[in-house]
C-alpha cells in the first residue's frame, strides 16, 4: 500500500490502521465499485459487438453483392460459349445441311440408276418352245399303222429343238453376261450412296455432339440463373484460376514491356533529348513509355474491334462495317509504330557501338569491330517489329483478370472483414470476462468482512426470505 | 523545377591540373582520370578542363570546355573533340614556376556557376602545395556554395615523408577553406577508385 502511505504521510497512523480503513471503505463503496467496473467494462463490449455487428452486415452485403456479380460473370460468360455454339452448329447447317436438297436429288438420281440396272439386270427364265405340248400329243398318238413316221418326225423335231435350244442356251448366256456387267457397273453407285450417307452421318453425329455441349451449357446457365450454391462455388473457383492464369501472363507481358522499353529509350534521346526531365523521369523515357502504352492500346482496340475480347461496350456495339474501319485503322497505326519501333532499334544498335567504340578509345583500347555484327542488329530490329504485336493479345488476359479482379479482391476483402468481426467479438469478450475479473479482484482484498456479512445473513434470514443478503450474495459470486 | 526543365539533374565538371614543377610527371594519370569523366558524363552534362600554373585566375588557362548536346550521336562527337584537345596539351605541357591553386579554385567556380548545372564538381589534381608569385592576394574565402571539390592524386612531398603533419595540415587547411566556403571536400588518392567521384 505505498498510495495509501503516501496518502496519509502527513497524518500520525500506523499502516495496520490505514489498511483496516481501506477495507472499511472499499467494503462500504463496494456495490457503487462493482457497479462501475460492470459498466465500464460492459460498455467497450457493447461497443465492440455494435462495431462486430457493423462489419459483419457489411461484409454480408459484401458478399451478395459478390455473388451477384460473380453470378453476372458467369451468366455473360456462359451466354457468349452458347451463343458460339450455336454459331457452330449454324455454320454446320450453313455448310453442310444447306446442300441437303442437291444431296437428296444426287441420292435420288443414284437410287433411280441403281433400280434401273436392277430392272435391266433380272433374269428372265428360257421360254421353252411352244410346240413341245405338239410333240407330245404327236409321240401319245397310237401307232397303228408304220411306227417310223412317228419316229421320224420326233428325229426331226428332236434335231429342230436341240438346234434351238443351243441357239437358246447361247442366248440365255449373253444375257448373263449383259446382267453381270450392268450389275458390275452399278458398285461404283453403291459407293458413292455409302459415301454420300457416310457423310451425312459424320454431320449429324457432329450437330450431335455440338447439342451436348449446348445442353450442358444451358444447364449450367440454369443453375447460374437459378443462383444455385453448387454454380457460385464452380465460377468462383474458375475466377480464381482466371485470375492466377492471367496474372500470370501479365507479369510476362510486364516483362515484355519492359525490354521493349530498353529496346528504344536510348534512341528517343536521339529524338526528344536526353537531358530533359519531368520529376525524376527522363523525357526521352517518358516518349518511349507512350510509343509501348499507344501500341498497347491500339492492341485493345483491335482485339475489341475484332470481337474477341469486350472491355468497351462501344465498340462492341457499332455497326459492323464501323468496327471493321477502326479494325483496319488500329491496325495500320500498330504496323507504322511496329516499323518505327524496328528502326528506333536498329538506331539504338548504331549508337550502343559508337559508344562502346568511344569507350574502348577512351580506355586506350584499340577499337575492334566485331565479327557478324549484322545478327546482333538484325535480332534487335526483328523484336522491336514483334513486340508490338506480341503486346496487342495483352488484352485477352488483361479482360480475364481485371474480371476475375473484381470478384477476387470482393472476395478477399469479405474475409478480411469477417476475420476482423471475429477478432473484435474476441475482444469485446475479453474485455468483459476482464470486467468480472476485476470485481473479483475487488473482492479479494475485503474478503474478511465479506466473510462476516455472509455468515451473518445466513443466521439471520430475512422475513421475505432475505432479499438484501441474496442482493449481497449475488455481489459475491458474480 | 518545371516541366522539362533540365538543370537540376545535369552536372558540371571542372578539372584543374596542377602543372608546376615535377607534378607535371603526373600529367599521365591526370589524361587517364579526364578519359574517365568523358566516359561517365552524358548528354547535358558540362566538363571543363584547366590548368594550374603561376597565375590560374584566368580564361586563358582553360583547355577545353564543353557542354555536351542532348543528343547522345552529337555529344560522342564532342568527346573526342575534346579528348584530341587534351592529348594536344599532355604532349606539349611546360611546368610553370608557381602554383596558384586559389586562382584555379576561383576560376572553376566561376565557371561553374555559369554552367548552371545542378550539381557541380571541382577536382584538383595536385599536391595542394601552393606557391604564390610574390604579391599575389589569395588569402580570402573562396565562395564555393553547393560546389563538391575533390582532391585527387595529392602527393607526398619531401618534406611530408620528414614530419608527416605538414600533408594532414596542408589537407587540414584546404578542407577548412572549401568547407568554410560553402562546398564539400573529400581526397581520393587511389586512383583505381575513381566511380566516387563524382558522388556528393
Amino acid at each position: 500500500m505505498p498510495d495509501l502511505e503516501e496518502m496519509f504521510a502527513g497524518v500520525p497512523l500506523s499502516l495496520p490502521v490505514i489498511a483496516l480503513i481501506a477495507v472499511a471503505v472499499m467494503y462500504l463503496g463496494r456495490s457503487a465499485a462493482h457497479g462501475l467496473i460492470r459498466a465500464l467494462f460492459h460498455t467497450v463490449h457493447d461497443t465492440f459487438h455494435l462495431l462486430a455487428r457493423s462489419l459483419k452486415s457489411a461484409e454480408e452485403r459484401l458478399s451478395a453483392r459478390n455473388r451477384e456479380v460473380l453470378m453476372e460473370i458467369g451468366r455473360d460468360s456462359t451466354e457468349r460459349l452458347i451463343e458460339r455454339e450455336f454459331f457452330r452448329v449454324n455454320s454446320v447447317v450453313a455448310r453442310d445441311l444447306s446442300g441437303y436438297p442437291a444431296m437428296q436429288r444426287k441420292l435420288a438420281d443414284q437410287i433411280t440408276t441403281i433400280d434401273e440396272d436392277y430392272r435391266e439386270a433380272s433374269e428372265t427364265p428360257p421360254v421353252p418352245p411352244s410346240w413341245v405340248e405338239a410333240v407330245e400329243t404327236i409321240a401319245n398318238l397310237p401307232q397303228k399303222g408304220e411306227p417310223t413316221v412317228v419316229g421320224k418326225i420326233l428325229d426331226d423335231i428332236h434335231n429342230t429343238m436341240m438346234a434351238t435350244q443351243k441357239t437358246a442356251m447361247n442366248d440365255y448366256r449373253k444375257a448373263t453376261n449383259e446382267r453381270h456387267g450392268l450389275l458390275g457397273r452399278m458398285l461404283p453407285f453403291w459407293r458413292k450412296l455409302e459415301q454420300t450417307l457416310g457423310q451425312v452421318d459424320v454431320t449429324v453425329k457432329g450437330l450431335e455432339q455440338k447439342a451436348q455441349v449446348i445442353d450442358k451449357q444451358m444447364e449450367k446457365y440454369e443453375g447460374i440463373l437459378k443462383k444455385a450454391d453448387p454454380a457460385a462455388l464452380a465460377l468462383s473457383a474458375s475466377q480464381m484460376t482466371n485470375f492466377i492464369a492471367s496474372g500470370f501472363v501479365l507479369f510476362i507481358a510486364v516483362l515484355g514491356g519492359f525490354v521493349n522499353f530498353h529496346l528504344i529509350a536510348l534512341p528517343m534521346s536521339e529524338m526528344v533529348g536526353a537531358a530533359s526531365y519531368v520529376g525524376a523521369l527522363k523525357v526521352s523515357d517518358i516518349a518511349a513509355l507512350v510509343i509501348i502504352a499507344t501500341e498497347i492500346a491500339m492492341g485493345l482496340f483491335l482485339m475489341e474491334s475484332l470481337r474477341i475480347t469486350r472491355l468497351f461496350p462501344l465498340i462492341a456495339t457499332m455497326d459492323d462495317r464501323m468496327r471493321k474501319r477502326m479494325a483496319w485503322a488500329a491496325f495500320v497505326i500498330l504496323f507504322t509504330l511496329a516499323c518505327v519501333e524496328s528502326s528506333l532499334a536498329y538506331m539504338r544498335d548504331l549508337l550502343a557501338a559508337d559508344r562502346e567504340a568511344l569507350n574502348q578509345s577512351l580506355a586506350g583500347v584499340q577499337v575492334a569491330s566485331p565479327e557478324m555484327r549484322w545478327i546482333p542488329s538484325m535480332g534487335q530490329m526483328v523484336l522491336g517489329f514483334l513486340l508490338p504485336f506480341a503486346l496487342t493479345f495483352v488484352a485477352i488476359p488483361l479482360e480475364s483478370f481485371i474480371q476475375s479482379a473484381r470478384t477476387v479482391i470482393g472476395t478477399v476483402i469479405a474475409g478480411l472483414l469477417r476475420g476482423i468481426t471475429v477478432a473484435i467479438r474476441i475482444v469485446g469478450d475479453i474485455f468483459e470476462n476482464v470486467g468480472n475479473m476485476l470485481v473479483h479482484v475487488y473482492d479479494f482484498p475485503i474478503f474478511l468482512p465479506l466473510k462476516i456479512e455472509q455468515m451473518f445473513t445466513k443466521q439471520k434470514p430475512g422475513p421475505k426470505g432475505g432479499g438484501g443478503s441474496s442482493k449481497a450474495q449475488q455481489q459475491t459470486t458474480v | 523545377m518545371g516541366c522539362g526543365e533540365s538543370v537540376p539533374h545535369t552536372r558540371a565538371v571542372y578539372f584543374l591540373l596542377d602543372t608546376s614543377g615535377t607534378y607535371t610527371k603526373e600529367i599521365k594519370k591526370a589524361q587517364a582520370i579526364a578519359n574517365y569523366l568523358l566516359g561517365v558524363l552524358v548528354s547535358g552534362d558540362s566538363l571543363g578542363l584547366a590548368r594550374i600554373d603561376s597565375g590560374s585566375f584566368t580564361e586563358k588557362d582553360i583547355i577545353a570546355k564543353v557542354t555536351f548536346d542532348t543528343r547522345p550521336s552529337y555529344a560522342n562527337q564532342q568527346k573526342r573533340a575534346f579528348r584530341q584537345k587534351l592529348d594536344r596539351f599532355v604532349t606539349s605541357v611546360k611546368g610553370s614556376s608557381h602554383t596558384d591553386i586559389t586562382g584555379g579554385m576561383l576560376q572553376a567556380a566561376e565557371w561553374l556557376n555559369e554552367t548552371g548545372a545542378g550539381h557541380k564538381f571541382i577536382l584538383i589534381f595536385s599536391d595542394l602545395e601552393e606557391d604564390l608569385k610574390p604579391g599575389f592576394i589569395r588569402d580570402f574565402a573562396i565562395d564555393l556554395e553547393r560546389i563538391s571539390v575533390v582532391a585527387l592524386n595529392v602527393t607526398k612531398l619531401r618534406s611530408d615523408q620528414i614530419d608527416p603533419r605538414e600533408y594532414m595540415e596542408r589537407l587540414g587547411v584546404w578542407q577548412g577553406r572549401v568547407e568554410s566556403g560553402g562546398g564539400s571536400w573529400k581526397v581520393i588518392n587511389d586512383l583505381d577508385r575513381l566511380e566516387g567521384v563524382l558522388t556528393k
